[in-house]
């Protein structure tokens, strides 16, 4: 990994990041840079700490020591301007269901001051990339779960971020939508030089779409480098092989929590 | 910061009005309470010399349906806070405060709906104000009310980490209010435990005060209801407030 020099070369740069929850370090001391520009995955097991980190990037969690930098503003003594500097999709759906599809953009416009003028225009131009213009107004709740994913995708593009954080955005989906959605994250890397910056489970869209990717264990950052490297220096012909060799082939327990647990609930709750 | 509050606002009336099932669910209730009670009881309550039961159990249960939805609409901050929305907004460039302000007055706003509906109802069931030109007050109790439990359930959703402990509150905390605030039964001649805990319970000012101005009883009196529910509903506000910021998700 390089270390950064010039900030202005990078939209996310960490050193040190630590996360301590009690007497467990979920996050343990992980530096790594992303150039801009760049798409960038995060790869790990379960409980690895891949969201902790993304959290603590997005303003949601304080550190417990370490710094940041995204987009050149540090999350935690600049956190407006960091959180007007990228979108996020989250792990788990956030869209609100009892809104129709134009409603959750428009609230969110509101929320991040897109000027009136020029809001219902961004709103359309995005849902028509998401291909969604047409389901403007239907509620959400009785969209599909890929179709909920791209309107994520739209809602946090709507503010025009500088960095985008997709946190397991493909977990659920079928092949032809997990398809689509990489479409779009790429004609987007193109078109608006934005830096994105993904976690997955899936190796072969990592190694299809990242420029580089870091592989994180028990909250450590064991290695760093384009696919095409870490295939290299691990002697392996695909990037889950190099994942596996890296980090073991044990299958890791991680407790569920009272999330998991509402996570079922919901599950059986929604139709 | 007008519109920041606004959208939130907007968004819980929007929620609201769109599930139909919730809003007739939740009038079940208080019809079955001034139907069972205040028909069953009425009788009793007459030959105890009290006079009309349904017209002193109306404001009481206009008081309780403000209740339930209020604690409610504050609650369902655990629900948004693990799933959804809460995360959105947390993620947006826009301050904590803000979002606690425009969600608690969006819920009040609910609340106080929802007691209107139900003062409809009990008209309905045989309910009759005795003065007119005091529902403007009727009204302000509504709000006042709605707002402070609105705000109670912001602080109590802040503390929980999910749903299970919602029972625990309902149980513990929602159903004493309700029950020991003077909403069914009159407060006068109790046994001294319970006189304690329905003065110090807030609900009781808010039936007194709305009691008093829809059917002219009052216990304890318009300036002391006002007073305890004003600084209540303030020291709510910023526990709800103070709370609602130090939420980590």
């Amino acid at each position: 990994m390089s270390q950064p020099k010039n900030q202005e070369n990078y939209a996310i740069q960490v050193q040190g990041l630590t996360k301590k929850f009690g007497s467990f370090t979920a996050v343990d001391n992980i530096s790594f840079s992303v150039k801009r520009g760049e798409t960038f995955a995060f790869l790990g097991p379960n409980g690895a700490g891949k969201t902790t980190t993304i959290k603590m990037l997005t303003t949601l969690l304080r550190p417990t020591s370490g710094t940041m930098l995204v987009n050149g503003y540090d999350p935690i003594n600049d956190q407006d301007a960091v959180r007007r500097s990228f979108g996020i999709v989250f792990q788990d759906p956030s869209l609100d269901d009892e809104l129709t599809v134009y409603e959750n953009m428009e609230f969110h416009g509101v929320l991040y001051k897109v000027p009136d003028k020029i809001l219902k225009q961004r709103i359309e131009e995005l849902l028509n990339f998401v291909e969604l213009l047409d389901r403007k107004n239907d509620l959400v709740k009785h969209f599909s779960g890929g179709m909920k994913r791209r309107l994520e995708i739209a809602r946090g593009l709507l503010h025009t971020p500088k960095v985008l954080f997709l946190d397991e955005p493909t977990i659920g989906l079928d092949p032809q939508t997990r398809n689509h959605i990489w479409k779009y994250l790429k004609d987007l890397n193109s078109t608006e030089d934005i830096t994105v910056l993904f976690t997955t489970h899936y190796m072969d869209e990592a190694e299809r779409v990242a420029d580089s990717v870091a592989i994180i264990d028990h909250g450590r950052i064991i290695t760093g480098g384009s696919p095409a490297e870490l295939k290299k220096t691990t002697n392996t012909n695909s990037l889950e092989e190099a994942f596996l060799s890296l980090t073991g082939k044990k299958i890791r327990e991680e407790e569920a929590g009272s999330i998991d647990q509402m996570r079922m609930n919901r599950r059986m709750w929604s139709r | 910061m007008i519109r920041t509050i606004y959208i939130l606002w907007l968004r819980q009336i929007k929620r609201y009005l769109r599930s139909r099932s919730r809003l007739v669910g939740s009038l079940g209730q208080p019809l079955l309470f001034l139907v069972a009670l205040g028909y069953g009881f009425g009788p009793v309550f007459q030959k105890a010399g009290q006079g009309n039961y349904l017209e002193f159990l109306a404001p009481g249960v206009i008081a309780m349906s403000i209740l339930f939805t209020a604690i409610f609409s504050g609650i369902e901050i655990i629900w948004d806070k693990q799933f959804g929305f809460l995360k959105e907004t947390l993620v947006a460039p826009v301050s904590r405060f803000n979002i606690m302000i425009g969600r608690t007055l969006g819920g009040a706003t609910v609340a106080t709906l929802q007691g209107i509906i139900v003062f409809f109802i009990s008209i309905a069931a045989g309910f009759r104000p005795a003065n007119l030109t005091l529902l403007p007050v009727a009204l302000l109790i509504m709000m006042l009310t709605a707002l402070l439990f609105t705000a109670m359930g912001t602080a109590i959703a802040s503390l929980l980490e999910d749903m299970q402990g919602f029972q625990m509150v309902m149980n513990f905390l929602v159903m004493p209010i309700f029950f020991l605030s003077g909403a069914l039964f009159p407060l006068e001649g109790l046994p001294g435990a319970i006189d304690i805990v329905a003065s110090l319970n807030p609900l009781t000012y808010g039936v007194d005060g709305l009691r008093g101005a829809l059917t002219g009883q009052i216990h304890i009196g318009f300036f002391n209801d006002f007073a305890v529910l004003f600084a209540v509903t303030a020291l709510f506000m910023v526990i709800g407030s103070y709370l609602f910021s130090k939420i980590e998700i």
